[in-house]
């Protein structure tokens, strides 16, 4: 069975989807990145989709419920490199993204990542310097 | 009038069938011309109505034809299945409305993808639904 791979980057977790995704596979990758966010404490993970063409209603669920279970898990999650028209079609679809960062490229999607991260731990500073 | 300059069907049995069937529209697509924009628009509601074909019916058809009028041209779809069927489709057709505990944006949202839009539906007999999308459109 393919298996769409998870890479370590630091605190964030980043996955690159190549192929057109079949349904059986995007539900995988929804269950393994939930697990992995939870195995390794990820603070962020990124979704590029430079590569891929289509994003019907289907995809659309699994890429918001994959946002909305790690933020759960206190990470949140960035879809980069969404091609014009699958953006142009979802619109008209009627498929908003909620909750679902997006950015243009992963250089973009990470500096977004880092800057909510580095945020998170000033604000555990403050917290901790609140107790001392 | 209308005119078909040609046909190619394929069925729809098991989810295996969709990325195959969306390449299939998609080549057409490509074939004609179409530009990338409405290619999208026009795959991505191919791909919402033969889920719906596999979620709520188990199997069922798709037509793909090109189409022609005047100096128009453009593809047609046709999804059919011998299902369950619907029983108000004004209802079907809103916006977030699901039996399949899903978004409700497949009907509605294919029907703003493209420029012809038709479902015929009868309980206990199944559902036919056309999409026609022109090139330029
Ligand atoms: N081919 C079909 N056969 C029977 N019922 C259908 C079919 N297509 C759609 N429906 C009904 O119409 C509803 C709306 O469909 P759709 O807009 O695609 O949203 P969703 O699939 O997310 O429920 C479905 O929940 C289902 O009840
Ligand atoms: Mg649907």
């Amino acid at each position: 069975m393919d298996k769409i791979p998870i890479l370590r980057m630091g605190p964030f977790l980043l996955v690159t989807i190549q192929i057109d995704l079949y349904d059986r596979l995007a539900l995988n990758l929804e269950t393994d990145l939930i697990n992995m966010v939870h195995k390794t404490g990820a603070r962020g993970v990124l979704i590029d989709i430079s590569a891929v063409s289509i994003v019907d209603s289907f995809m659309g669920r699994i890429l918001g419920n994959i946002a909305s279970m790690t933020r759960v898990l206190d990470a949140e999650t960035v879809v980069v490199g969404m091609q014009p028209a699958v953006a142009i079609t979802l619109i008209e679809l009627g498929l908003s993204l909620h909750g679902v960062h997006t950015a243009l490229d992963v250089e973009r999607g990470m500096a977004l990542l880092q800057t909510k991260h580095s945020l998170d731990d000033e604000m555990a500073g403050d917290d901790a310097d609140d107790t001392e | 009038m209308l005119m078909t300059l040609s046909k190619d069907s394929m069925s729809i049995t098991r989810e295996q069938d969709v990325v195959p069937c969306r390449n299939r529209v998609k080549e057409v697509a490509v074939k004609i011309g179409m530009g990338i924009v409405n290619q999208t628009k026009l795959v991505t509601a191919a791909s919402e109505l033969v889920r719906n074909i596999l979620r709520y019916a188990d199997s069922g058809e798709v037509l793909i034809e090109v189409v022609s009028k005047g100096r128009e041209s453009g593809i047609r779809l046709t999804f059919s299945d011998k299902g369950p069927g619907i029983a108000d489709i004004n209802l079907a057709m809103q916006d977030g409305y699901s039996t399949g505990r899903s978004l409700g944006l497949g009907l509605p949202g294919t029907k703003r993808l493209v420029n012809e839009f038709d479902i015929k539906s009868t309980v206990g007999q199944g559902t036919v639904v056309t999409i026609l999308k022109w090139k330029n459109g």
